[in-house]
């Protein structure tokens, strides 16, 4: 879809079946309308074979906790770059966390989650402690460890293939 | 004077009005960032940008994080109470400042209700351009709350203005044709609901010479639409992917003012070093103002281009495709999105078709590779088989940034080094 070089030289990558290993679910802070986001990471997650539900902007809590039901997915994955991703993900893993199907699914979150630039190291603790699996800082090589994170969750696969 | 008026006489001077996209929970930041802009070296407009919990309708959030002490991406006008507001903006809010509200609501009566209660009556925002990139409200019942929002604008203020959004969209992507064509229908949606004094906005792309076509065919389509209120062009620097340099970015923002000054576009909103990381400080804010005020105007603005120009042509066949749906623009839009007569490339709102795609030529112009059911013929001829990938869609995303902080890192000076965090907000 682009002129820019890069594109038409990339190698074709090769890509497992769509949703072999199961379904991620890309979601958002429910203050948060920024999607390009989220179709990024839903582009980037079925690259790795991945069925992907993305919940598009502003998913209220309630919302995402019935997705998760309907869906049981292998991750969840929050992203949220408007600066109030800190505030709000303590509150949501707080949510999800408490409902007894989602106490051990993996949960991450990402993007820009302050409003000055940068996690501090206190809040991406404060996240952890507050029941995320991994928090992707922006800086810092964060999508290579995003990418190393999703190689070491247990797979769907054998599960959905039987 | 109100807000039309004093865009009208610094027009009138050859003067570029030049306004941030500045907002901040704690209202006495807040002051110091309107008296800022107001004693910047440029002739600006102040603005108050809301925050995403207002925007989003959750005041209970916003009202517990004034509480607490939290920083907010933006000023909470609904959870603040209306004397707070009118004490931040007394004695800087004046006929020679203006002052307007930024928010992105498709539910925006509490935010109107707020501004009335403080005095203020000049804003932005639209029907589809708050609405589809902005959350999950239904595109039909953002049309009815900014109908009632329209009426309460007009009973409250005296000379109320309007801004249209939607000659921004997603921010990136959609082809100016559509920026142009929705950004003049809300023009028209507003002087339908009775508002007389309205901007059209245009957001900067992917290629100057584009650009210019499209800011005169804003103007050319809007003087045939608009010929009965007082309106002017606003554009705003560029919406998407920001790039990551200091001198990248100050370039993208000299481009902007470029395309403002030789167009005639009476009003620009900056953006600043920091757009690419995190919300600007006062400082930054400042000094985005005082690069673009000093652009030089070059010459002359050009005369606006035939009509025959693509833009023009394909902005005219889709606005003239949305109002044969129906006499009300607002019922119109709605039918036109329905049937993918309007459609926004990569916008994931379930009342968007999702059809029409968009790809980057390869000297920067930004074209139709699939036209879904847009009233236009054929595609750009760049339709393709099989998805996309994420590599791709990142490289259509980071082209302007790519470009600009490439140009600057070729200039091999200190301007090229990833631009990093001052410090404070003041
Ligand atoms: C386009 C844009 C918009 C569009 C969005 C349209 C849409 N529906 O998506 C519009 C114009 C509507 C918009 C609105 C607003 N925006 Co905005 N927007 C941008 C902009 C310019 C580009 C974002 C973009 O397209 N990114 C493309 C994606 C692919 O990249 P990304 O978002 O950076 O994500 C990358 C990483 O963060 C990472 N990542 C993200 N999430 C995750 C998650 C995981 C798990 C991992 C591993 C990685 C990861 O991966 C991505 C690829 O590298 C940015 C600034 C910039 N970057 O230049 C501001 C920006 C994000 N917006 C911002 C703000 C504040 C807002 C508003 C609140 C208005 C305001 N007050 O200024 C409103 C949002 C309202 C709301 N309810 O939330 C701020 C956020 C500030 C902060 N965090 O400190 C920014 C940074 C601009 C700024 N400097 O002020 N915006």
């Amino acid at each position: 879809m682009s002129g820019h070089p890069g594109a038409e030289t990339a190698a074709p990558p090769r890509m497992p079946p769509a949703g072999r290993r199961g379904t991620v679910i890309v979601t958002t802070v429910s203050s948060d309308a920024h999607t390009w986001n989220l179709v990024y990471l839903q582009l980037l997650i079925q690259e790795l074979g991945y069925h992907v539900v993305n919940l598009g902007p502003c998913v209220p809590d309630d919302l995402l906790v019935a997705e998760c039901g309907r869906h049981a997915p292998q991750m969840v994955v929050v992203s949220s770059v408007n600066g109030h991703g800190y505030q709000e993900g303590l509150r949501l893993v707080g949510r999800l966390r408490s409902e007894p199907g989602l106490a051990a699914v993996p949960v991450v979150i990402g993007g820009k989650l302050g409003i000055q630039g940068g996690e501090s190291e206190r809040h991406v603790a404060d996240l952890l402690d507050a029941g995320f699996d991994a928090v992707f800082e922006e800086r810092a090589g964060g999508m290579v460890s995003f990418l190393n994170f999703v190689a070491s969750i247990p797979r769907g696969a054998a599960r959905e293939l039987r | 004077m109100s807000f039309g008026e004093f865009v009208r006489r610094n027009r009138e001077r050859g003067v570029l009005v030049v306004q941030p996209r500045m907002g901040f929970s704690d209202p006495r930041v807040m002051r110091a960032g309107l008296v800022a802009t107001r004693d910047a070296r440029a002739t600006t407009v102040g603005t108050l940008t809301l925050d995403s919990y207002t925007r989003v309708g959750d005041h209970g959030s916003a009202a517990r994080a004034l509480r607490d002490g939290v920083a907010l991406n933006g000023y909470p006008i609904v959870a603040h109470p209306p004397d707070t507001t009118r004490r931040m903006l007394g004695g800087v809010r004046s006929d020679a400042f203006p002052v307007q509200v930024r928010h992105g609501s498709p539910r925006p009566l509490d935010i109107f209700a707020a501004m009335a209660a403080a005095g203020l009556g000049d804003t932005e925002g639209g029907p589809v351009s708050y609405c589809l990139p902005y959350g999950r409200a239904p595109l039909d019942e953002s049309v009815a709350n900014w109908r009632a929002s329209c009426r309460l604008l007009l009973e409250s203020a005296v000379e109320p203005h309007l801004e249209t959004f939607g000659g921004c969209m997603m921010g990136q992507l959609c082809p100016p044709s559509q920026l142009v064509a929705i950004s003049a229908l809300e023009g028209l949606f507003f002087r339908q609901q009775g508002v007389r004094s309205i901007s059209v906005s245009y957001a900067q792309q992917t290629n100057p010479a584009q650009d210019r076509e499209a800011v005169h065919a804003l103007r050319g389509l809007c003087a045939r639409l608009l010929p009965d209120v007082d309106w002017h062009v606003v554009v705003y620097t560029y919406m998407g992917m920001y790039p990551r340099t200091a001198g990248g970015a100050l370039g993208l923002l000299t481009g902007a003012a470029t395309l403002a000054l030789s167009t005639g576009a009476e009003r620009l909103i900056v953006k600043t070093v920091a757009e690419s990381q995190r919300i600007p400080t006062i400082a930054e804010n400042v000094a985005a103002l005082e690069h673009a005020a000093g652009v030089p105007a070059g010459a002359a603005p050009e005369p606006a281009a035939a009509a025959g120009g693509e833009v023009y042509q394909e902005a005219y066949a889709m606005v003239e495709a949305v109002l044969n749906c129906d006499a009300d623009v607002g019922n119109a839009l709605v039918q036109a999105f329905k049937r993918g007569l309007l459609d926004i490339p990569y916008c994931v709102h379930p009342d968007n078709a999702g059809r029409a795609r968009s790809y980057i030529t390869a000297d920067g112009r930004l074209r139709w590779a699939d036209t879904g059911s847009l009233p236009l013929a054929g595609g750009g001829g760049a339709a393709r088989r099989g998805g996309l990938t994420s590599a791709e869609f990142m490289s259509a995303l980071t082209y302007v940034q790519n470009r600009y902080d490439t140009e600057a890192m070729a200039a091999r000076s200190s301007a090229a080094l990833p631009y990093v965090f001052p410090g404070r907000i003041i």
